[in-house]
């Protein structure tokens, strides 16, 4: 199988903190993986990295056999955790933003994505409510055509109908060419979506393997198990 | 559907498409959706559907046309044999069901049997 992100005993320290310990996570093309774990766990860590945005401390991660930076970043579509579009935008700002920052984005995908979102590209951003915040984030990122996913807590503070949107538009934008990894402490939600899942506590993995095989060897969902490990 | 996620959801999802087959809601030779029709429509991991179909071409359950899709199987002998594999876990689930309540076997099918000519008598009524 052909990996797109290789990661060999990364680790990242803060001061003495140490938020990654000796981390191996491999991701191959056309699955989708969860990290899992509870908050302060090491996963937005993690995707800081494998997106560019933070530097490791030791260890080794490549995607698409580069290390992280330029090339890596116009092929890995990132979505933080927090809000990151400008106060002044209108949702169709948003669009255009993303248009002129990255070449692999859709517009025309991006407009359709909207009219499942039920999003009004003349609204502003700012009177958004946190439900449609989320919608709309996931939009941008999913538009883009890239090999890597990172989707940082998608279903955060969300509500059910949102979630549902969110679920399906990820499950819509999956391709056999590309990979996608999911951090969440929602597990029970997303459980259904995993191939394979990672469990991230204090900065080491502590369990991971094929969703189905855990199931399977475990007899309990991956939202139990969870529960029983941490 | 419903899923439990405490067992393999390829799992689950195969008994109800035999389900499916033995009641006659897939009918013999028909097409079956695509993985990713599928995969959305169950808000499920398009790789579980895939090992899904892979299972049920294995069993025969289905079969592929090159380029065209997946389809029911058109042999009798496989829908009435899935008939009886049904009918078999719902007689075992029955059973150890009963077993585990203290039921001897005997016992067990007396109660059946007193079950069913009281479901036949209200039937009658009407």
């Amino acid at each position: 199988m052909e990996q797109i992100l290789k990661a060999t005993q990364l680790s990242k320290y803060f001061y003495q903190k140490k938020a990654l310990d000796k981390v191996d996570i491999n991701i191959e093309k056309g699955k989708i993986y969860g990290i899992l774990g509870p908050n302060g766990g090491g996963k937005s860590t993690f995707l800081k990295i494998a997106a560019g945005l933070l530097k490791s401390s030791q260890g080794e991660i490549t995607i698409d056999n580069e290390k992280p930076g330029e090339y890596t970043k116009s092929i890995v579509s990132y979505l933080p955790e927090i809000n990151h579009l400008y106060k002044w935008m209108k949702v169709k700002d948003a669009l255009n933003f993303f248009k002129d920052l990255y070449a692999d984005f859709n517009i025309e995908r991006a407009k359709e994505s909207l009219k499942f979102m039920e999003l009004e590209e003349e609204e502003k951003i700012t009177s958004l409510s946190k439900g449609m915040m989320g919608r709309l984030k996931l939009t941008l990122v999913l538009s883009r055509k890239a090999k890597l996913y990172l989707l940082d807590e998608p279903l955060n503070g969300i509500d059910p109908i949102s979630r549902e949107k969110i679920i399906t538009s990820i499950l819509d934008s999956y391709s056999e060419k590309a990979s996608i990894l999911i951090c969440s402490h929602l597990i029970y939600y997303i459980e259904k979506l995993l191939d394979y899942v990672f469990f991230l506590s204090e900065g080491r993995i502590i369990l991971s393997g094929n969703a189905e095989d855990l199931r399977n060897k475990r007899g309990m969902s991956i939202d139990k198990l969870f529960q029983e490990v941490f | 559907m419903e899923f439990n996620n405490n067992i393999p959801i390829y799992l689950q999802i195969i008994d109800s498409i035999k389900q499916d087959i033995v009641v006659g809601k897939l009918k013999a030779g028909q097409k079956m959706p695509s993985v990713r029709e599928s995969a959305g429509i169950l808000k499920v991991n398009p790789n579980t559907i895939q090992r899904v179909y892979q299972e049920l071409d294995r069993e025969k359950i289905t079969y592929i046309k090159r380029g065209m899709g997946t389809y029911v199987t058109e042999e009798e002998k496989i829908i009435s044999s899935l008939k009886e594999e049904i009918s078999q876990k719902i007689i075992l689930d029955f059973v150890e069901g009963m077993n585990k309540l203290g039921f001897s076997n005997k016992e067990s099918i007396s109660t059946l049997k007193e079950y069913l000519s009281k479901e036949e008598e209200i039937w009658n009524k009407y």
